[in-house]
């Protein structure tokens, strides 16, 4: 979707926390903030759902686990039985050092393909940076431009009042 | 404890307040610029360990594995020695960048990354053991299950610990691989940003994935980070058990024991750290680093060298014990001819390296001391090795019937393929470290940030040094500090 955005540089990781906070008690639309780490309060301030990924590890643990279980007996019991020092053919304490690392396999490259999709990166992507540096030290937050010029004004002096380097306004893919 | 003043300074992981451009600056710095003389000094000898590699390698497959000193009784050496002794390596990577993480050990932003890359070359280092001890490599792919299967529906035997091996080290390959990677690919955005050149532009811009910090984008990405660290830790653990297991399922004297599981994890452990030990002092002041990688990181690796290094020779004694009260006369015979027979010298140096040099670690001035560490860290990764030795070739060369006794002398070949393979190892990691952020330039920025608003806290609110989370502070600090709380 193209959305008219205004975008706000801030210095400071504090300011642009206190920024996003202002800015949604204000009933602004932050789209999303651009940090070069990980900023710690900001998932609370934007609002942002604890993510559903920890499900797909589970379940495709499970599938790890179920499969290599399944693929062990398939092989010892049903396909070619071979006795081995007179042990039943279904020994599965043996088989568990094998499910125990596919169920590891299975998730963890299951989780990050994931996390790949759902957060839409892959080889070669053209980034779309919404100011130079948001990688370095530099961070920004994108709000969507309020139709009201009113409202407008006030956001604009809100982003300044909170510190703001740089307001700029722009159009993005969002 | 230290007194206020100096508990606070205590917690701090990065020597001054540099800021994030300069954060920025100074992890880059090696990759733009030519690096100094004794990287390339390093460099050329890697290489030329790598070429004696590819040359012992190509005559041991050529003329089979004979050429090693390799007979009936001695059937596994300096192979499954190596073998063990990279694998081991290769554990403390994964114990710093999984481990440390679950247990918001905020020192291991600075040295994940490089530990991490020593985990991965080490496990390619590994796996070439098996490998050529195969003596046909081509048909290597015989050890995993594969489909259709050619040898009719005959299947790899899934009770065998060797093929659990198979398993456990090609799935802590990927996974490893994929934690680095995903540790990555922030910092490969960073240098993609300012990249000058136009194939670094492009070689940057086509593996970091389009990011570009988005916060949406990163709150998953902690997640993601916390879910691997929660999987890889149960896993570094369960791959040296398996290793272990090689052994203590058969019946040998010095091999048939129950101990060996926690006893290989924490030699494991031991050597990686030395091994971590031993690159980090030499690349912090290769690279000029020493603002990031600190005394109190390499204080802090020495404390770990110390517990495990304990762990290791209470093992030693638990053996020792076992042996004389089990009353079984061939294990009491194993122990006794481990510290008199033929090769008493490995079992010896053995002691000397793991028992009683990391037991230096005790006084804070050693600790300290950055020629000291470096020549304990190398002890460390001789002791290690011979454990390795010790367990392997004396159990094969006095085994239950005198008939089989026999001796094994390492050739050319076999010492040359053990060189060669430091060479293949110091090769990558040399490109690496020129190559490719050697340090976690996001995270470094993450703790320099907390480190800015967490001083003032802690003078403001008297905490106790060493422990995070403020208990009053102005909602900005506080919500800082929160950083360590969540998950």
């Amino acid at each position: 979707m193209r959305a008219r955005v205004v975008i706000a540089t801030f210095p400071h990781a504090s300011d642009l926390l206190n920024a996003v906070r202002r800015a949604r008690r204000e009933m602004l639309r932050v789209y999303d903030v651009y940090a070069p780490f990980p900023v710690h309060g900001l998932d609370e301030a934007m609002g942002i759902r604890r993510t559903r990924l920890p499900r797909v590890t589970l379940i495709a643990g499970l599938t790890g686990l179920c499969f290599a279980l399944g693929f062990q007996y398939y092989a010892n019991v049903l396909d070619w039985p071979i006795n081995v020092g007179g042990k039943p053919d279904n020994t599965t304490l043996a088989f568990i050092p094998i499910s125990f690392e596919l169920t590891v396999l299975f998730g963890g490259l299951a989780t990050v393909a994931a996390f790949l999709l759902r957060t839409r990166l892959y080889p070669s992507k053209q980034p779309w940076l919404p100011a130079a540096g948001v990688t370095d030290d530099t961070f920004a937050i994108v709000i969507r431009r309020p139709s009201g010029d009113e409202i407008h004004q006030r956001a604009l002096a809100l982003l300044t009042e909170c510190g703001a380097a740089a307001v700029t306004e722009s159009e993005a893919d969002l | 404890m230290d007194n206020l003043p100096e508990g606070v300074l205590e917690t701090r992981w990065i020597t001054g307040s540099p800021t994030l451009k300069q954060v920025t600056d100074d992890i880059s710095r090696p990759m733009e610029g030519k690096p100094g003389k004794l990287w390339y000094v390093l460099f050329g000898i890697a290489v030329l360990g790598l070429l004696d590699l590819l040359a012992m390698a190509t005559w041991l497959v050529a003329n089979g594995i004979g050429v090693w000193g390799l007979n009936n009784s001695v059937g596994w050496a300096f192979d499954i020695t190596n073998f063990v002794f990279w694998i081991g390596i290769g554990h403390a990577g994964t114990l710093i960048s999984a481990i440390l993480l679950l247990f918001r050990q905020k020192w291991r932003t600075s040295i994940n990354r490089s530990a991490e890359a020593m985990t991965i070359f080490a496990v390619m280092c590994a796996g070439l053991f098996p490998l050529l001890h195969m003596g046909r490599p081509w048909d290597a792919f015989f050890i995993f299950p594969y489909v259709p299967n050619q040898h009719g529906p005959l299947w790899v035997n899934f009770r065998s610990p060797l093929v659990w091996d198979v398993f456990a080290i090609s799935t802590y390959f990927t996974i490893s691989l994929v934690f680095w990677y995903l540790g990555l690919i922030p910092d490969l955005a960073t240098l993609r940003d300012r990249a000058t050149t136009r194939i670094k532009k492009a070689v940057f811009g086509a593996l970091s994935l389009g990011w570009n910090g988005s916060h949406r984008t990163w709150s998953r990405y902690e997640i993601v980070s916390l879910i691997l660290a929660g999987l890889a830790t149960p896993l570094v653990l369960s791959v040296h058990s398996i290793v272990s297991m090689d052994f203590a399922t058969s019946l040998l004297p010095g091999w048939h024991t129950t101990i060996f599981p926690p006893y290989f994890v924490a030699g494991a452990i031991y050597s990686g750290f030395g091994m971590v030990l031993t690159l980090l002092i030499l690349t912090r002041s290769s690279m000029n680093l020493q603002r990031y990688i600190t005394i109190k990181h390499l204080d802090s690796m020495a404390k770990v060298l110390l517990l495990t290094g304990s762990i290791v020779g209470f093992a030693y004694a638990t053996e020792f014990f076992s042996a004389w009260y089990g009353g079984n006369i061939y294990e009491r015979y194993h122990f006794v001819n481990r510290a008199t027979g033929p090769y008493a010298f490995g079992f010896w140096l053995m002691m000397l390296c793991n028992v009683l040099a990391p037991q230096l670690f005790w006084s804070k001035k050693i600790r300290r001391h950055v020629g000291a560490l470096f020549v304990i860290s190398i002890l460390v990764n001789i002791g290690m090795w011979f454990e390795r030795f010790v367990i392997i070739v004396v159990s094969l060369h006095r085994a239950f019937l005198p008939a089989s006794w026999g001796m094994f002398y390492p050739t050319v070949v076999d010492i040359g393929i053990l060189v060669g393979s430091f060479g293949l190892f110091f090769t990558l990691f040399l490109l690496f470290i020129r190559f490719a952020p050697m340090i976690a330039i996001w995270e470094v920025k993450g703790v320099v940030t907390e480190q800015a608003h967490g001083t003032h806290v802690a003078v403001d609110t008297h905490v106790i040094p060493g422990s995070e989370a403020p208990t009053e502070a102005s909602t900005e600090a506080r919500t800082d500090a929160q950083a360590g709380d969540r998950p």
